[in-house]
């Protein structure tokens, strides 16, 4: 094991809200885009869209967040595997 | 519609979208379960994350655990019914307390190492009050287990179509498998997720409802329309449309009593008791790395706590003036239909709501934000059950000095029982409603007490320990004889005697528990013989060095990573809102 700071990898919860309100995000904008609007249930709003969009940006930024502010694990945890 | 209906006639069609959003949930959530359980090596790391989060997650999980289905559909339709008010349930109910948690009471939960409520009150007063603590509150987490399930079998069953009992099974199964797998890591992780999904589902159904209705001006003038129509069912919209004083939700007609009720059993007694000794949320900042961490789990959970009721409470309103079905409930009709089968009743609302605007795809993930709280109010309630049972009962009582793995084990054994059994407590509930909701009520006097006990023996050396346990009994028999005694706290079996009814008899009855306690307690530890200074050390607050309740490290950080500015913030946003509202 080298000497240096692993850093948690998948495994930040950060990445797991990200990745899930993404995915969610992308989801919506792709019905806001080519679903029924059902403009009449939200008084004229694309709501899938704008709501689609809005997460997307929300995933993004825990993504960015975790990538620029990796979790530190400590060194006594060094010996389990950090893969993945 | 690609939807596999199952029943004639769902509350909601989902349509093949929303089954996939639901879907990637699961998949989540048991993917998170499979991660944790790479880091749990020992007992402490499957009961308290191995002490290691950082304060933003543990402060998430916080107000996440207590956000559970009781939590949002109950503030839902308090809204529907009163109005603004039922914020005092978060701005006088909760905000007060989580503070008060964080800034006086944490550092000796921390500081002191305890593993969990029940063992800091084994410690400060013996056998006889941890055996009342201990036991009364495992039981009452089987049974708040047993309800969280009910309800959510019962929510998939209205929405989706499934039968009853196998919604049930696969929503016990979940969290079963999560929890088992990782503990409370994996129980925290997923209640921070959970908090991100609520808030994707709910806040969209907010401000589309906003739109629908005209905005706050629509709102309002739908609200006075409906009071003017109906004034002999509905509370005026003046007091709806103000949280002070809140006569509707007290039932006193004084206002100034009210204001005492409200102020005194809501905002002290009963949050504080609640908030401040229930270990379902002391556990999480317990699992938090530092004494600082502990701190401001609480406090950094107290900024989103304070911005839920607007969309808990604020889509309640809403839902009363739009949804037809609701708004005549409201004027006093009897409405076919509802979750379950028996009529709409305010309970409903959020549901309806979120018919009547979400297109398929947000209503997708507004049912997966409802179940995720389902779930997680669940798990909230089983974690805390198996470290108090397998730290607090079996290895204090039963089985004693055995090897850690021993007490893993142990704890992993009472997961999957403490689920069995909820299965069998959400069939009792189905059948004996009323008796389930007597019984939740009779543990909110548990809690009273607690805080008395807790608050007078970290502050007056002299307590004694027969003083510990003579008051927590005391004082929760007082809190029962005073539900007994008034028109309805429980139903048929309360007497009339008092003239206090509805939300406000329970005000009463903890503020009399509270009362009975600090005074028994403080008569019996004159009577009895203290335990000695240096037993003390970490528990009470004059024998404590200053420097065992504070972090080293804290005093070098920006204030905006220190537990008094982040308190004194959150203190003064929760007075403004007041102001405003």
């Amino acid at each position: 094991m080298s000497t240096t700071k692993h850093t948690a990898g998948a495994f930040d919860i950060r990445n797991i809200i990200g990745g899930l309100i993404g995915l969610y995000g992308v989801i919506l904008t792709l019905m806001g885009i080519f679903g029924d609007k059902e403009l009449d249930k939200t008084g004229g709003v694309n709501a899938n869209l704008w709501a689609g969009l809005g997460m997307v940006v929300f995933g993004a930024g825990f993504l960015l967040w975790a990538r620029l502010r990796p979790v530190v694990v400590p060194a006594s945890h060094d010996d389990q595997s950090t893969a993945g | 519609m690609q939807a596999p209906v199952v029943l004639a006639s769902t509350i909601i069609d989902a349509s093949f979208v929303d089954y996939l959003v639901i879907f990637a949930y699961f998949v989540v959530v048991l993917g998170i379960g499979i991660l944790a359980r790479r880091q749990v090596s020992d007992s402490l790391d499957f009961f308290l994350s191995g002490r290691s989060l950082p304060a933003w997650v543990t402060g998430l999980a916080f107000i996440s655990a207590n956000l559970g289905a009781v939590e949002i559909m109950g503030m839902s339709a308090n809204g529907a019914q009163f109005g603004l008010p039922a914020v005092h349930y978060f701005w006088i109910g909760a905000i007060p307390a989580m503070l008060f948690l964080g800034v006086v009471m944490m550092p000796f939960y921390y500081g002191s190492k305890v593993r969990s409520v029940p063992e800091f009150m084994f410690r400060r007063f013996g056998t006889g009050a941890h055996l009342v603590n201990a036991i009364s509150f495992a039981v009452a987490q089987l049974l708040i287990a047993g309800i969280n399930l009910f309800l959510l079998g019962s929510i998939i069953h209205a929405l989706l179509g499934w039968p009853l009992w196998i919604a049930l099974v696969i929503a016990a199964a979940i969290v079963l498998s999560y929890i088992t797998l990782g503990g409370l890591s994996a129980a925290i992780y997923n209640e921070v997720l959970q908090f991100f999904v609520i808030v994707a589902g709910l806040l969209p159904l907010t401000l589309i409802g906003l739109h629908r209705v005209g905005g706050w001006d629509g709102l309002t003038s739908g609200i006075t329309d409906a009071a003017e129509a109906n004034p002999d069912t509905v509370a005026p919209a003046s007091q709806q449309l103000n949280s002070w004083p809140g006569e509707a939700l007290t039932g006193f007609d004084s206002s100034f009593l009210t204001i005492v009720g409200i102020v005194f059993g809501l905002g002290f007694v009963l949050s504080f008791g609640y908030w401040t000794t229930n270990f379902v949320e002391v556990q999480r900042a317990m699992a938090s790395n530092s004494i600082s961490a502990a701190r401001k789990t609480p406090i950094i959970g107290s900024y989103p706590k304070m911005f839920v009721p607007f969309i808990t409470i604020l889509p309640g309103m809403i839902g009363a003036v739009l949804v037809a079905d609701v708004a005549d409930v409201k004027a006093g009709e009897t409405v076919a239909g509802g979750a379950s089968g028996e009529g709409v009743t305010y309970n409903d609302t959020l549901l309806y709501l979120m018919r009547d605007v979400l297109p398929n795809g947000l209503l997708g993930i507004a049912i997966t934000g409802l179940l995720a709280a389902f779930m997680a109010g669940m798990a909230a309630n089983v974690s805390a059950f198996n470290t108090v049972w397998s730290y607090d009962l079996w290895e204090r009582y039963i089985v004693k000095e055995r090897s850690d793995h021993y007490y893993l084990v142990v704890g992993r054994i009472a997961t999957v029982a403490a689920v069995v059994i909820a299965i069998f407590t959400a069939g009792l509930a189905s059948n004996f409603s009323n008796i389930m909701n007597y019984l939740q009520t009779l543990f909110g006097f548990f809690n009273a007490p607690l805080f008395a006990t807790f608050i007078l023996g970290m502050f007056w050396k002299r307590m004694t320990a027969t003083a510990g346990w003579v008051g927590l009994v005391a004082g929760t028999l007082s809190a029962v004889t005073v539900a007994f005694l008034s028109e309805d706290a429980f139903g048929s079996w309360s007497t009339g005697t008092l003239p206090i009814a509805g939300q406000g008899a329970s005000f009463v009855a903890a503020g009399v528990a509270f009362v009975v306690d600090i005074v028994l307690s403080i008569i019996v530890s004159f009577a009895t013989q203290p335990k000695p200074a240096s037993e003390l050390r970490g528990l009470v607050y004059s024998e404590t060095p200053k420097e065992d309740l504070i972090d080293p490290d804290e005093a070098a950080r920006p204030w905006y990573q220190r537990t008094m500015p982040l308190a004194g913030i959150a203190l003064v946003l929760v007075i403004i809102l007041n102001v405003i509202f």
